[in-house]
């Protein structure tokens, strides 16, 4: 009876957080395309529903209705898996995601490593689809990618250890708790981890300024050049899925998660979580891109010894 | 650091095709690219995609009739293509125009190289990958002129305005007011992007030293306009041969330092201050009178041959004309400013990496039409 | 320096090559047309840049039409080099000024000029493997038609 019990609880839970998923990233599609056509000037979106708000909705009407096709010299198996595995981290990561005080999954008591383990696992998903295509540019940008995350995590994890030094803890719900009197964000180490640790994110999911693995400009498409129809809506939703979990993470470790007045947490949370968003996508639609050995060069020679020393720190302030 | 010189750290060489359909090969050029990893180790670029055989093309219409295929060729740059053409026709028949007209032809033409520079600037910042927003801002901008040249001709982008003895129309005082407004807007923009792109860091870090071209080397392969001068020479052709009114106009010439693909950018954006200059003391000091001078309906030069060359925004656009005393041209051959800056980047790009390339080309600022004519 | 006088100095020096008939163009037979590049590249002509290279099919000869221009002493020559249409073999300048390259890759695509010395002769603008020179007047294609004639 229990276990029946269990088993319709996972399902409800799994209906609402896939809901969720998909809503948020058509939201965030849209919500990309109206920002960016804001800072250049132009509209965007303006003709399926109110400012277009339905054009996401189309979109996938539309590539759900694509013929999907497969390169005649592609790995079929390799190729055709690859999407899945891209999607599948971001949708585990909302496992210990806090929304709000009671609204969180599955409180772990290893959050923090659980998502470390995770944004490790994304980049084969990625490294996969380069591979299957049989494309050379597909096979350059999966090649970028992995060296890319690989670099990244290090600076990306550090941070994030810091975070869990301060709370001494590594569920993401006492990390929230840790935070009632003083958001995290205040603190001057905390903000210099702040600071590491959405560069690295970005650099983790591949967008402007590190969108090298994608380049438009040089590798075409990258990784999914190949791909069509829904299998490149599925590359599609899971990296607004991912650009959503980063910023729910920053705010989860640095500002205070679901903490704040008057409103209800899980509208704090969104807030802060959508905020960060906004920041990442005004980021994207400035910047030019950095080139590949720049972009080692600053993981390797600026990132991680910051972020080493920042760690020195921080347990140097906890032991005085 | 050479990868040529750590012969154990060679890996196989693959080969990759970029072009004729690529996001930024400006057009349908074709780069054969031999790879090592992210380096290039060899670059072959084929052209002739757009081939129309403007110069057979040119050997059955009169000389009047060509001037529409001379807004084909650089067809970002057309009222500077019409100039050029139109110039040297003029030469072949040693006519002279009125002083009014050359007032009009340099306003004209200054205004296309703006839009040029606007357009060379925006797809450059597209290549670097700040995607689309300083394109965007450039053809805000460049719309402005588009909407001038549609009021003074009824065309956007092959305006057929010049004419062998002037131009089409005189300027109205409400286009000029226009013109005038338009300096007015243009000038902050400038400034703009400077502070948006040219001093970005990541910008800096992508473009400075990055296909350097040496002056030496700039002049042996003939390379001309803004990449000549990015490179450190001081050659204009508006200074150095003057043609029309440049020589009563006062002007700077900005010239680079190291000739790389940054000091070839920023040549451009400073070329955009100094037409507005141009373009406001024109219109200060245009005279009044005719914008036509009366050539009969049949245009028939004597047998004789001409160069005649002017600067483009990319550079030195000549033609060299040869008469048989008929109406057509007996040939005529269009030397465009691409093909020579072209034929460069082979030489430039080897040991660089792949997203360079694009910075190198994007830098040259080439446009296919004019180079495969 | 007048274009007079470049002729006048280049004459002096190669007394082979001829004064074109009204124009200041330098016909240079083709033997020569080496060394009198090389000789115009050096001060005191100091001419750089080989600014343009094209043909002119006048039917029982084709002409090569050389421009060359100097930046620093801002002046210019043309020469030409004519050559019958049995024998359309001319040296290439390549080695000296690196724009012929492509120039020249031009002038052989479209008018079958054979630049010896050349290290990459190749079509550049037709296709590589078409037929024919499109720029000679006695081209035909089924492709084109002519427009008629006024």
């Amino acid at each position: 009876m229990l276990s029946i019990l269990t088993i319709i609880w996972a399902l409800i839970v799994g209906i609402i957080v896939l809901g969720f998923i998909a809503a948020s990233a058509m939201f965030l599609i849209w919500w990309e395309r109206k920002v960016s056509a804001h800072i250049q000037s132009r509209y965007g979106p303006m003709r399926v529903g109110w400012h277009g708000v339905l054009q996401s909705v189309a979109d996938a009407v539309k590539l759900l209705l694509k013929e999907n096709i497969i390169p005649a010299e592609a790995d079929k198996l390799v190729w055709w898996l690859a999407p899945f595995i891209a999607i599948v981290p971001p949708v585990m990561a909302f496992v210990v995601l806090p929304f709000g005080k009671n609204l969180i999954v599955k409180d772990l008591n290893v959050g923090v490593l659980y998502l470390m383990a995770l944004s490790s696992v994304s980049v084969i998903g990625i490294f996969m689809a380069g591979w299957g295509s049989n494309n050379k540019y597909s096979l350059i940008g999966g090649m970028r990618s992995a060296a890319q995350i690989i670099s990244y995590e290090l600076p990306l994890i550090i941070s994030m250890i810091i975070v869990a030094m301060q709370a001494g803890s590594l569920s993401m719900q006492k990390i929230v708790l840790a935070q009632a009197g003083c958001w995290n964000i205040l603190h001057p180490n905390m903000a210099m981890a702040f600071i590491v640790y959405i560069i690295a994110a970005t650099a983790e999911i591949n967008r402007v300024p590190f969108d090298i693995p994608e380049a438009e400009s040089e590798l075409v498409a990258g990784f999914h050049t190949e791909y069509s129809g829904m299998k490149f809506a599925m590359f599609f939703i899971g990296e607004y899925t991912n650009l959503f979990i980063i910023s729910a993470i920053a705010a989860t470790l640095f500002f205070g998660g679901w903490q704040g007045p008057i409103l209800p947490g899980v509208v704090w949370f969104l807030i802060k979580s959508y905020g960060i968003v906004f920041v990442l996508m005004w980021v994207r639609w400035t910047f030019p891109r950095l080139r590949v050995d720049q972009l080692m060069g600053f993981a390797w020679k600026i990132l991680t010894p910051i972020s080493f020393v920042n760690l020195a720190i921080t347990g140097w302030l906890l032991l005085k | 650091m050479d990868a040529t010189q750590t012969k154990e750290m060679y890996t196989e060489e693959f080969l990759i095709n970029m072009g004729p359909q690529h996001p930024s090969t400006h057009g349908v050029l074709s780069l054969e690219l031999k790879l090592d990893g992210e380096t290039i180790r060899n670059c072959t670029p084929h052209i002739g995609y757009l081939h129309r055989s403007m110069e057979k093309i040119a050997e059955n219409r009169t000389f009047t009739q060509f001037i529409p295929f001379t807004d084909r060729l650089d067809y970002v740059a057309s009222m500077n293509n019409n100039l050029g053409y139109v110039m040297a026709v003029e030469k072949l028949l040693n006519l002279e125009i009125s002083e009014r007209a050359k007032y009009i032809r340099v306003i004209i033409a200054e205004l296309n190289r703006i839009a040029s520079h606007l357009i060379a600037t925006g797809t450059f910042a597209q290549d670097l990958g700040a995607f689309a927003t300083p394109l965007f801002y450039c053809f805000r901008e460049r719309e402005k002129i588009v909407e001038i040249f549609d009021q003074i001709c009824g065309n956007r982008l092959t305006y057929n305005y010049m004419r062998i003895g002037g131009v089409l129309a005189d300027l109205s005082g409400e286009i000029i007011e226009k013109i005038k407004e338009f300096i007015e807007y243009m000038r902050p923009k400038v400034d703009d992007y400077d502070e948006l792109i040219t001093y970005n860091v990541i910008f800096l870090a992508r473009s400075k030293h990055i296909g350097v071209l040496s002056k030496e080397m700039a002049i042996n392969y003939s390379v001309t306009g803004p990449n000549l001068r990015g490179s450190g020479v001081k050659w204009d052709l508006r200074k150095d041969e003057p043609y029309l009114v440049y020589d009563k106009l006062e002007f700077d010439i900005p010239v680079g330092e190291n000739g790389d693909a940054w000091d070839r950018y920023k040549v451009r954006i400073e070329e955009m201050r100094q037409s507005l200059r141009i373009i406001e003391q024109a219109i200060e000091s245009l005279p009044q009178g005719e914008v036509t001078v009366r050539v009969g309906r049949i245009l028939k030069p004597s047998a004789s041959e001409t160069y005649f060359r002017t600067e483009n925004p990319r550079g030195e656009l000549g033609f060299y004309i040869v008469g048989d005393g008929s109406v057509y041209p007996y040939r005529l051959k269009i030397r465009s400013p691409s093909f020579s800056n072209l034929a460069v980047l082979p030489e430039l790009v080897k040991g660089i990496k792949v997203a360079d390339i694009v910075c190198v080309l994007g830098s040259f600022d080439v446009l296919m039409g004019e180079i495969d004519r | 320096m007048r274009p007079d006088e470049i002729a006048a100095i280049i004459k002096s020096k190669f007394p082979q090559v001829k004064e074109e008939a009204g124009t200041n163009y330098i016909i240079v037979p083709k033997e020569s047309i080496l060394e009198v590049a090389q000789y115009i590249k050096n001060p005191p002509l100091g001419m750089d840049n080989l600014h343009c290279i094209t043909g002119i099919d006048r039917k029982e000869k084709i002409e090569v039409v050389y421009t060359f221009y100097s930046i620093g002493e801002h002046h210019g020559v043309t020469l030409k080099v004519n050559l019958t249409p049995e024998d359309l073999n001319v040296a290439s300048l390549s080695e000296i000024w690196k724009s012929a390259n492509w120039l020249e890759r031009e002038v052989y695509d479209l008018f079958g000029v054979i630049f010896s010395g050349h290290p990459d002769l190749r079509r550049i603008l037709n296709p590589y493997d078409w037929q024919g020179y499109p720029l000679r007047k006695n081209y035909s294609n089924p492709d084109f038609i002519a427009k008629p004639r006024m």
